[in-house]
């Protein structure tokens, strides 16, 4: 009788697997490098706006702690990392300021130094941009 | 021409130091085509030229050459804009016939409104309308060979959009031109014919990739209109890379296929072109 090599079928299994596991793309959430990253993303963003003339007065009045806590979860959440982010709508979140197009386009600017400065690779810029995007709708001219 | 090329890569570096750009992402004003207009090489986009974003102010200055087998074609201009919405340019258009001998100039102005959405953060392509006054300076030859005014109006509408993400991780820009014109040859042969002075519709399209933030691969496709009894016209194509260098210096250099112009057929060769923006 011969002896099935379980051994062997075994180790094959995990080897299909972790091929497997490899050729799945990294969540967006990874690219940006998990956690860590997203807090350096939230931390250089807030650096660039409070160096910007352009933009910085809308936050003259923001609970930097509170918007910092939210931002982090926003990036996270929609990066596809397991967060909830908690804040109020991006319309709502955004009456009152009347951030116009290039108050907008000086964040982009801001995220985009940002995202350069940290290595984050351009396609993984590209998504969350892409994501970002969007939002211009909801945030300009409230 | 060298010199002009030098003179305004000297400028801009010059001022880069010194001068503070508008608040739009750079490469997002797009380079300034042959007729002064922002856009691919011989495109109109939907772009405003330079870099104000809403309530800001931006200039602009170019000057590109067109190198083919029988003529080159030299183009200097500058535009102002304004809040992201308005751009007005002057172009002055030099083309030498190389193999006949001498040469034609011919003057561009232009007005651009941006009318709706907007190129990275709206769904819908930002879309413009433009309006091109042409004048030309040497209207004899034209004259001669058929042509039946010395000036013409282009009018046209553009949709451009960059598709964030779109291919391998990169962001693409798309442009679709309708342009009603009675140009032969762009105006450089003049407008209209004796036997026609009806408007042409007509469409102009560029792709390209943003490989990174400041570097486009694209090409371009201009239809063109085939009234002159005289000679054949053909549709122009380009293929460019356009290298931002930052938001005060671009430079653009591409390959082009004009087709037959004025008898001389296959006419190929080399666009290039320098950018100074504020």
């Amino acid at each position: 009788m011969i002896r099935p090599p379980l051994k062997l079928i075994a180790l094959l299994l995990i080897l299909l697997q972790s091929a497997c596991s490899q050729q799945a793309a990294p969540s967006l959430y990874q690219q940006l490098g998990g956690e860590a990253g997203i807090n350096a993303i939230t931390d250089g963003l807030l650096y660039e706006i409070e160096h910007d003339s352009r933009i910085v007065h809308h936050f003259a009045d923001t609970d930097i702690a509170r918007f910092r806590r939210l931002l982090a979860e926003q990036l996270c959440e929609i990066s596809g990392g397991p967060c909830k982010y908690s804040g109020e709508t991006m319309a709502k979140s955004h009456t009152g300021f009347n951030i116009s197009l290039a108050d907008f386009d000086a964040l982009v600017e801001g995220l985009i130094k940002v995202m350069q400065r940290e290595n984050i690779a351009i396609s993984a810029q590209n998504q969350l941009l892409a994501l970002l995007a969007p939002m211009y709708k909801d945030i300009s001219y409230r | 021409m060298k010199q002009a090329m030098l003179s305004l890569v000297a400028l801009t570096l010059l001022m880069s130091t010194s001068c503070l750009a508008g608040s739009k992402i750079i490469a997002t004003g797009g380079a300034t085509n042959i007729e002064g207009s922002a856009g691919g090489g011989i495109v109109p986009w939907a772009v405003i030229n330079g870099y104000g974003s809403s309530d800001e102010w931006a200039a602009t200055a170019f000057a590109s050459q067109v190198g083919v087998d029988d003529f080159t074609l030299r183009s200097i201009g500058a535009s102002i804009s304004y809040d992201n919405n308005w751009e007005w340019s002057i172009a002055r258009q030099t083309f030498k016939l190389d193999s006949l001998g001498g040469e034609l100039r011919q003057d561009v102005v232009g007005v651009k409104y941006h009318i709706a959405g907007e190129l990275l953060y709206t769904s819908a392509p930002q879309l413009s309308l433009g309006l091109q006054y042409k004048k030309h300076r040497d209207f004899a030859l034209p004259q001669a060979i058929g042509a039946r005014d010395s000036s013409g109006i282009d009018l046209y509408i553009a949709a451009t959009k960059v598709l964030l993400n779109a291919v391998a991780g990169r962001n693409v820009l798309l442009n679709g031109t309708l342009r009603a014109t009675k140009a032969n040859q762009t105006g450089l042969l003049g407008f209209g014919t004796a036997q026609s002075n009806d408007y042409q519709l007509l469409f102009e399209g560029s792709a390209a990739i943003l490989v990174n933030y400041n570097v486009a691969v694209g090409m371009e496709f201009k239809q063109k209109p085939n009234e002159l009894a005289f000679a054949n016209e053909q549709h122009w194509r380009d293929a460019f890379v356009a290298w931002f260098i930052n938001k005060n210096l671009s430079v653009t250099a591409g390959y082009v296929d004009l087709g037959n112009i004025a008898g001389f057929a296959n006419q190929q060769g080399y666009y290039l072109s320098v950018e100074g923006a504020w």
